[in-house]
């Protein structure tokens, strides 16, 4: 017998883990061996290698180096939506990709707002498609992230501190170096590196504003071998380069980042004496400003062009939000179906296997799996017919890291608090998952299902290599539209995009809200 | 009765050894200095915490190994007996069925428990709209319900303030008279010990004693319990 009886068993868990290790690994055993090494990288390889490290440094660069200023502004400013806008900091991660490289597009295209209103300073328009466009994009995604992960350094900062430095007089440049230039040099390489992980795997933003021989990135390149070329044996060679980049990434930003937490309490205001003179405070209304502009300017753009169209969408429009819906709907049961016998097995204590294939979702790009199940599907039947399962599929193992760390430390606290109470009235297993650990765990299953749900919804990455012309989600509708020239129509359907994804979150994150209880 | 035959304890490090047993409808306390090993006994008996050497029987039937709720017996913990997200009446039906489908006349039985123990029309109340009193009783009333030989107390009144504790400990003596109960109970104060239990295990130095007399025991203290009564 265990010192410890438990309420729930670790089996179920252990099989979905084991199941999710088991597609994963299949899909990259599946590339490994239909890996062409001997061919080696072609110059475009090289050239595609060389493109998806650089844009994947700039981006990180720019994304924290005007990150600072931004967060330092908040950190040490109260003002009234002070809290919105660092809830609207968050709303990166689940808006669409397709939606914001639209509003981009409308604000620093070649017909967009900002070439508009250099042609009235008589200066020829600006150009989004390449490098910078893939780096602008990136920087519109991450600047937010970064925001906040700083702000976060800054607020925990102890209060105390700054009210000593005041009583020494310290203001400005000698504030900074004496207390904001120490934590800094704490928590930025390790924000660096996450995000420099985050754009070496990014595939949409590269595929709408990258491409051609200069600005390919290894994703975009593995997609080209695919759908182009239909040469397997080089997109799997390049799922492999992928995967090694992403591994030696990753370990990167886990290794800098040790014992770092996850964003809470940042509406959190630190009292502070420093920066009230009349200049500091100008230049910091300034930056949040101009930050919040250039968050919400592409999505404003985005909206008062899609606006009028809205109503008069074409019929495929439609027909592809509800194939969307419905893959976000699988994805978001699959995803629970997952995630919940995990988080329960996690939280029995000795969970360390589990948890590692639970990031193992991480470590595989997308398109990369997508790559390894297409050539595992292909002996047996068309894999053009497993577009929406695989899709749904895929999605779901990208969101379980993200739906683990939210519901497995809750789930532990629900494990000690009231296991033993449970077992002492034996209940266990369904008895123990249905009356208190599901009850308990709401708020949080609601959270893990909203981000499934619009992360699944907004996705344009394993459809791309999948779909055949008339299978089509909202996403993929989108890019063949603005593929069309049909910026209006692709505006339109953006908005329809933007509105399903934040609506499925918040109908879902406020579902498990409003009925949680203490 | 309730026997523990050569027992080793392993919590850890620590190691209590128990050789000792509890005549069936007794009401037994242990006392003993902090750290002694008191709930490392109670927990043995119901089970959360396994037996190296020996075994526990309860009417001859040997349990050493039988999972903790599937043991003849109920068990109140310091704290956290009631799950907060339950009501009262599903909390205490918890004690009937764990997977809450009850027929109508276990209901009643849910009902007629919440009633004895004074809760009558608080069934529907979440655990967070009662006073600290009041969860003790809904927590009394599952073990009314659950209709156990064998009742085991790791102090769950000691949150209460003196008056409350003697009324919540009066309560207990009654519902153990009317089901035929056995009880252990842990207790820190020699006060609840005399009002409740004629007898008392002394946990100290490693070592669990036959019960013996309480108010013998508490009038001539041994030199352990001395120095923990001050």
């Amino acid at each position: 017998m265990a010192d410890r009886a438990q309420p729930v068993s670790a089996t179920s868990g252990n099989i979905v883990a084991a199941g999710v290790a088991a597609i994963i690994f299949g899909a990259l055993l599946a590339v490994a061996l239909r890996a062409e090494t001997g061919r080696g990288l072609g110059a475009s390889d090289w050239a595609a290698l060389r493109f998806t490290i650089l844009q994947a440094g700039l981006s990180a660069l720019f994304s924290v180096a005007l990150a600072i200023p931004v967060a330092r502004a908040l950190a040490r400013r109260r003002f009234a939506g002070r809290r919105v806008l660092i809830a609207v900091l968050g709303a990166p991660f689940i808006l669409p990709v397709i939606v914001a490289v639209l509003g981009l597009i409308m604000v620093f295209g070649r017909a967009g707002w900002l070439s508009q209103i250099l042609g009235l300073a008589g200066l020829p328009p600006v150009q989004v498609y390449g490098l910078h466009g893939v780096v602008l994009a990136h920087v519109f995604f991450n600047l937010p992230l970064a925001t906040r992960l700083i702000l976060q350094g800054w607020q925990e900062i102890p209060g105390e501190r700054f009210r000593l430095a005041a009583q020494l007089g310290a203001d400005g440049w000698a504030m900074f170096r004496l207390i904001e230039w120490p934590m800094l040099r704490r928590v930025v390489p390790s924000i660096l590196a996450v995000i420099f992980a985050i754009c070496l795997t990014s595939f949409a933003v590269a595929l709408t504003l990258g491409g051609g021989p200069r600005a390919t990135t290894i994703e975009l390149a593995i997609y080209q071998a695919f759908r182009f070329d239909f040469d397997l044996g080089r997109a799997a060679m390049l799922s492999a380069v992928q995967l090694g980049l992403t591994v030696i990434a990753g370990a990167l930003a886990l290794w800098l980042a040790r014992g770092d937490g996850f964003g809470t309490g940042l509406d959190r205001v630190v009292r502070r004496w420093d920066g009230q003179a009349a200049m500091p405070r100008l230049l910091d209304g300034a930056v949040i400003a101009l930050a919040a502009g250039f968050l919400l300017l592409p999505l404003l753009a985005m909206t008062l062009s899609g606006l009028p169209t809205l109503l008069s969408l074409p019929q495929q429009v439609f027909s592809a939000a509800l194939t969307s819906v419905l893959v976000a709907s699988i994805s978001t049961v699959l995803l629970l179906a997952m995630a919940l016998p995990m988080a329960a097995a996690i939280a029995r204590g000795r969970g360390g296997m589990l948890e590692l294939a639970g990031i193992l979702g991480l470590a595989a790009s997308p398109l990369v799996i997508g790559t390894g199940l297409f050539i595992l599907i292909r002996p047996w039947s068309n894999p053009l017919a497993w577009a929406l399962p695989v899709t749904a599929l895929v999605n779901a193992i990208t969101v379980l890291p993200f739906a683990l760390r939210v519901l497995v430390p809750r789930a532990r606290d629900v494990v000690a608090r009231q296991g033993r109470l449970a077992v002492s009235l034996d209940m266990q297993g369904w008895p123990f998952l249905r009356h208190v650990l599901m009850p308990r765990l709401k708020a949080q299953i609601g959270f893990a299902a909203g981000l499934a749900a619009a992360l699944s919804m907004g996705d344009l990455g394993v459809i791309t290599l999948f779909a055949d012309p008339d299978v089509a989600t909202l996403p993929l509708q989108i890019y063949r539209l603005m593929g069309a020239y049909q910026m209006d129509s692709a505006a339109g359907a953006a908005l329809l995009l933007l509105v399903l994804s934040f609506g499925a979150f918040w109908l879902l994150d406020r579902g498990g809200r409003a009925h949680a209880e203490a | 009765m309730l026997k523990l035959e050569d027992c080793i304890i392993r919590n850890g490090t620590f190691g209590l050894s128990a050789h000792l047993s509890v005549p069936a409808r007794s009401r037994v306390a242990v006392i003993g200095p902090s750290g002694a090993g008191k709930s490392t006994l109670i927990e043995a008996i119901a089970g959360f915490l396994s037996v190296e050497t020996g075994r526990i029987t309860w009417n001859g039937t040997d349990i050493t190994d039988i999972h903790p709720g599937a043991r003849p017996l109920a068990m109140l913990f310091q704290d956290d007996n009631l799950f907060p997200h339950l009501s009262v009446a599903q909390n205490v039906g918890l004690g009937i069925h764990p997977n809450l489908r009850l027929t109508a006349s276990e209901r009643e039985t849910v009902d007629g428990a919440i009633e004895r123990v004074g809760l009558a029309g608080l069934g529907n109340r979440k655990p967070s709209e009662l006073s600290g009193g009041q969860r003790s009783r809904a927590a009394l009333a599952r073990v009314l319900v659950q209709r156990c030989d064998l009742l085991l107390l790791d102090e769950p009144f000691a949150a209460l303030g003196p008056a409350l504790r003697a009324e919540m400990l009066d309560l207990v003596a009654d519902l153990c008279d009317e089901t035929g109960a056995t009880l252990l109970m842990i207790s820190h104060a020699p006060e609840d010990a005399r009002r409740i239990a004629d007898q008392a295990i002394l946990v100290a130095e490693g070592q669990a004693q036959e019960p013996q007399d309480t108010a013998a025991l508490l009038d001539n203290p041994p030199k352990v319990l001395r120095e923990y009564l001050g």
